[in-house]
């Protein structure tokens, strides 16, 4: 239920009360970009891409996680948000090794999809391909680290949908990676229910199906299955 | 025991300080424990324990790169310090002490500007108690504070003093601490806590641990007041794993409190009931950030999450949550006993009271070193004795979080709004200061690589951002750079400020900017010349050289 106003790019929006900023634009067909956010999970604001600006705040928040406020102005679209979201893009790019030509999504993933939204045809920074490592002990499915942008949807999907918390991230900065259970091999998890959420989840191709098929991703809707859990439906 | 008692015994232990006559104290703090303090401390108790004169351990004395410091007071005052003692030279020193003579070996000048300029209001028993000892701080009129408090405030009226007072918090960002405390006491909820962040972990940084080794009561009843003014029963005091002596000594003094009814419960025999426990970090500078630290005391990973919400709606197990550095609370003390108007009257209009700063790096004495806001940064070089090795370039406030201050600024008064004009930060106090023989490129690329170390990887700015900052700077250091990536280096640096999601990635470019702002012309001759100016890049031993 409608119950406060605020401006997005000039116009009058109206939100519920605890909606975010994210929200209530895409309820009214403002697009921003998104790349960490999964709508049914917790919001992280880990990518920063979904930045925007907000009138008196001195730096860009993010929209997945900032709350709506009446009377508040954003702007979603501005060169300086663009050129944020370009940087970001780009040094995730080049933080791993993203090669589209050896990749399962290719075509079909968040990162690529993104980066082409945003216009990005080169990278101006060095490519660090810190050679990480794949596991492939699972019988169904594979984790290539390469791949990986460490948005932790995957975190999040086994932690709040499938309840196992099979993920989690280990060790910190450039050496996070996502762990299965205590740093395991994923096909050694006790508590990995091979459900295959955290592979529908992930935005590029760090989790996979294995096999000679494409993986398909994003055919379980995260939010009707919150949604339907919230009312008690099986 | 009730207050009646509580100044009964503290008027005994005043006797007994006044009583001892001569006094010989020398310095156990962790600085120079490592220079030897224990054996000088053994031999003599050995030599003189047995006599009319008293050897005890005490806090820091200041001026740490001198240690073992030693120190003899007359009837409470202190008259002479030593430096630099050996067990002999200690037993020479006080033997020509007790038979008249005034120069003993490493007798320090008694207007030894280090000591003398000092103005000590949080360190003010630093050195004089012996940090292992109850007594000894009440003999100093240790937890005095927290009676009075107690006895004659309302918490309402704690809450409005500390306001009055204009304290600022002592972490770095310089909130106002009477805000703070008035937040977290008017918040909902019965359960509510405090905890006091000493994950001191910024490069160049000591102020804290030394409190915490010199006088850790002052920091446990500056919590206890908050806990009164807050109404919090339980706090936390969340210590860098790299401090275990300091841990261990808030540990006793926390046990020493609480068997004196000082701690625990309905303390002091009034309603008001706190227990304090400590908490160890496992080494993450992250944890530092207050909802990381949060996170870390609940058990969880170490990392940041976004605010709002503050700790003071929605803190620790959700609960409202006072976090304060361990300065701040060590200010509360002085200033309950005191008055605003006191803690006021010192420093400068909107910088109230004093700030404790590490100083280290090309100076005559390293050390702690306790000054009124407001003192120009020249006099705080001044006081650790001048730059050595060359003349006056640049000193780095605030740690791997600020900025440099050139030599053009030294007159600039050290306080919060002027340091940040400058594009540095208070920060917890942290000073390192570097002679002209130092290349500012090289001094961003180990601030810039230390972040990247300590980034806990959860935000994409940060954690990639800092990644690629290290890696250009590398190659400007290296001399493989083109001016190109100055203007990736500059763009990316203002990225992690924008969109970082904590303070860490948000000040982490500040070293790289600052150095950029004020000695521009040393990193275009890294890449135009192709040559450091200082010497430092260029040979091939440099640490600069043959990296990646």
């Amino acid at each position: 239920m409608p119950r406060l106003t605020l401006t997005i790019d000039g116009r009058a929006v109206r939100a519920g009360r605890g909606q975010t900023i994210l929200q209530a634009a895409r309820s009214h067909g403002i697009a921003i970009p998104t790349l960490c956010n999964l709508e049914g999970l917790t919001p992280l604001g880990g990518c920063r891409v979904c930045i925007v600006e907000v009138e008196g705040r001195p730096r860009p928040v993010p929209s997945c996680t900032t709350r709506a406020e009446q009377g508040m102005v954003v702007t979603t679209d501005s060169e300086r948000l663009a050129a944020a979201r370009r940087m970001i893009v780009e040094l995730l790019l080049a933080e791993r090794n993203h090669t589209c030509a050896v990749c399962v999504m290719n075509g079909n993933c968040e990162l690529q999809t993104l980066a082409t939204y945003l216009g990005i045809d080169h990278v101006r920074y060095g490519f660090i391909s810190p050679l990480a490592s794949v596991d492939i002990s699972h019988e169904r499915f594979g984790m290539d680290h390469n791949r990986c942008i460490l948005c932790r949807r995957c975190v999040r999907v086994c932690n709040e949908i499938e309840g196992a918390h099979t993920w989690d991230v280990g060790g910190r900065g450039a050496a996070s990676r996502i762990i299965s259970d205590l740093a395991e091999p994923w096909g050694e998890s006790a508590t990995c229910t091979g459900c295959g959420k955290c592979v529908q989840a992930c935005p590029t191709g760090a989790l996979f199906e294995k096999g000679a098929v494409a993986t398909r991703k994003g055919t379980i809707c995260l939010e009707r299955l919150v949604e339907w859990r919230k009312r008690g439906e099986p | 025991m009730r207050s009646a008692e509580l100044l009964d015994r503290m008027k005994k232990a005043r006797e007994m300080l006044a009583a001892a006559g001569t006094r010989v104290s020398v310095c156990m703090g962790s600085p120079c424990i490592a220079a030897g303090a224990e054996a000088v401390l053994r031999e003599l108790r050995a030599m003189y324990g047995g006599q009319a004169i008293h050897v005890t351990g005490s806090g820091c004395m200041g001026p740490c790169g001198r240690g073992p410091l030693l120190r003899i007071d007359r009837n409470g005052e202190p008259t002479a310090f030593y430096e630099k003692m050996t067990p002999a030279d200690a037993c020479a020193a006080v033997g020509a002490y007790l038979d008249g003579n005034a120069n003993g070996p490493g007798r320090l000048a008694p207007d030894f500007p280090f000591i003398a300029r000092q103005t000590r209001v949080v360190l003010a028993n630093c050195g004089t108690c012996d940090p292992e000892s109850l007594e000894s701080a009440l003999a100093v009129g240790g937890w005095s504070a927290l009676a009075q408090a107690i006895v004659h405030l309302t918490p309402e009226e704690v809450c409005a003093e500390v306001s009055a007072s204009g304290l600022r918090g002592r972490g770095g960002a310089g909130f106002p601490t009477g805000l703070k405390w008035t937040t977290v006491a008017k918040a909902q909820g019965t359960q509510k806590y405090v905890i006091c962040n000493a994950d001191e972990g910024d490069p160049g940084a000591f102020m804290d641990r030394t409190l915490m080794e010199s006088d850790p009561h002052r920091l446990l009843e500056g919590m206890a007041i908050a806990a009164y003014a807050v109404g919090a029963e339980v706090g936390f005091v969340y210590v860098r794993g790299e401090y275990p002596l300091a841990a261990a000594r808030l540990r006793r003094a926390i046990a020493e409190a609480e068997q004196a009814g000082l701690l625990g419960r309905r303390i002091l025999g009034r309603g008001f009931s706190l227990t304090i426990r400590v908490r160890i970090g496992a080494g993450a500078f992250v944890c530092g950030e207050e909802t990381a630290l949060m996170a870390s005391i609940m058990g969880r990973r170490g990392q940041p999450v976004i605010r709002p919400p503050y700790p003071a709606q929605h803190g620790l197990w959700g609960r409202s949550t006072l976090i304060n550095n361990v300065e701040t609370y060590g200010c509360i003390a002085p200033l309950i006993r005191n008055g605003s108007a006191w803690f006021k009257a010192i420093g400068s209009p909107g910088n109230s009271g004093t700030k404790v700063f590490s100083i280290s790096g090309d100076v005559d004495t390293v050390g702690v070193l306790e000054v009124a806001l407001g003192t120009p940064l020249r006099h705080l070089v001044e006081m650790a004795g001048g730059v050595t090795g060359g003349t006056f370039k640049a000193a780095q406030t605030g740690g791997a979080s600020g900025g440099c201050i050139p030599e053009g600024h030294l007159d600039t008064p050290v306080d919060y709004e002027s340091l940040t004009a400058l594009g540095s930060i208070m920060g917890s106090g942290g000073m390192i200061v570097m002679n002209d023989q130092r290349c500012m490129p090289d001094v961003a690329r180990f601030f810039m690589n230390f972040c990247q170390d300590e980034s806990c990887g959860k935000c994409a700015p940060c954690r990639a951002g800092t990644q690629q900052v290290s890696r250009l700077l590398e190659r400007i250091c290296g001399g493989d750079a083109d001016l190109a990536d100055l203007d990736r280096l500059e763009e990316l640096c203002l990225l992690m400020r924008d969109a970082s999601l904590c303070g860490l990635g948000m000040a982490a470019p500040n070293p790289v900017l600052g150095t950029l702002r004020w000695f521009r012309e040393e990193y275009e001759a890294h890449i135009r010349g192709g040559r450091c100016p200082s010497n430092v890049c260029e040979r091939e031993d440099s640490p600069c050289h043959g990296l990646p």
